[in-house]
């Protein structure tokens, strides 16, 4: 499989992964949104220093073509699976603390150990 | 010294990220049982993507820019090391927003759904009630609607 292939598979997988199997629906949620869109600047600066200076190179064969900040197109899709998946455990582990706790015990956010 | 490069990345990732643990009261290293239980599913597949990657020859290092060590499967560890930084920026910066702005995430006690045999838990019973008194008025705390 090309990298093009596994970037599409690997967001599907989050996606998939967020809204049914651990059902944390972040995806849903607009503190995902605006925090991505805090990442995905840094993402493009991280990302096109370590492809810039060519640090990381790409095969051709295995990529579309288009780049941006240096980088291909790809590793948005696959920063975007990889950051979904770690949110959605991120909070899958918190409710389940949370759960584990006992009723009542807690009052407000955030306080959960 | 060319050979850190990589390296030098993701220590600026994490200086960049750590001042949100200290000002922001993220907790992220200060949950560490949650923070690693978080890792291992996001390593287990982001590393066995890296090591197909590498030897479909999707990507390679330049010798010059990372730290020469690698692991099994020819994952260099700068890579090992990049799926442990960038998970954690990412859990940091959905902290701070959090923090900052107080928006649900899906984790929090369950208080938007009030049990019918569960009595307003928040407010102790006001003996006096007074009119206009924004203590009585049973408001939920603040946090916004998500």
């Amino acid at each position: 499989m090309s990298y093009t292939e596994l970037a599409v598979l690997g967001v599907a997988g989050a996606v998939i992964a967020d809204l049914w199997v651990l059902r944390t629906r972040l995806l849903t949620r607009r503190i995902f949104w605006v925090s991505y869109a805090i990442i995905i600047v840094f993402q493009l600066i991280a990302n096109g220093v370590l492809t810039g200076f060519g640090i990381v190179v790409y095969n051709r064969e295995a990529i579309l073509g288009p780049r941006l900040a240096y980088a291909p197109v790809e590793d948005l899709l696959f920063g975007f699976a990889m950051v979904t998946w770690t949110l959605s455990w991120w909070i899958w582990w918190g409710r389940r603390d949370r759960r584990r706790a006992p009723p009542g015990t807690t009052r407000h956010v955030d306080e959960t150990e | 010294m060319r050979h850190l490069s990589y390296l030098a990345v993701l220590a600026g990732c994490l200086l960049g990220t750590a001042p949100l643990e200290l000002l922001l009261a993220t907790r992220v290293y200060g949950r560490p049982r949650r923070l690693a239980l978080t890792l291992l599913p996001v390593l287990a597949v982001f590393v066995a993507w890296d090591l197909y990657a590498i030897s479909a020859g999707h990507w390679t290092f330049d010798a010059r820019g990372v730290t020469g060590l690698r692991l099994p499967g020819r994952l260099p560890l700068d890579e090992l090391l990049f799926f442990l930084v960038v998970p954690l920026c990412a859990i940091l910066t959905l902290e701070a927003v959090r923090s900052v702005r107080g928006w649900p995430a899906g984790d929090e006690p369950p208080r938007d759904e009030p049990a019918p045999d569960d009595p307003a838990p928040d407010d102790p019973a006001p003996d006096n009630p007074v009119a206009g008194d924004p203590t009585a008025a049973g408001n939920p705390a603040s946090g916004g609607v998500g």
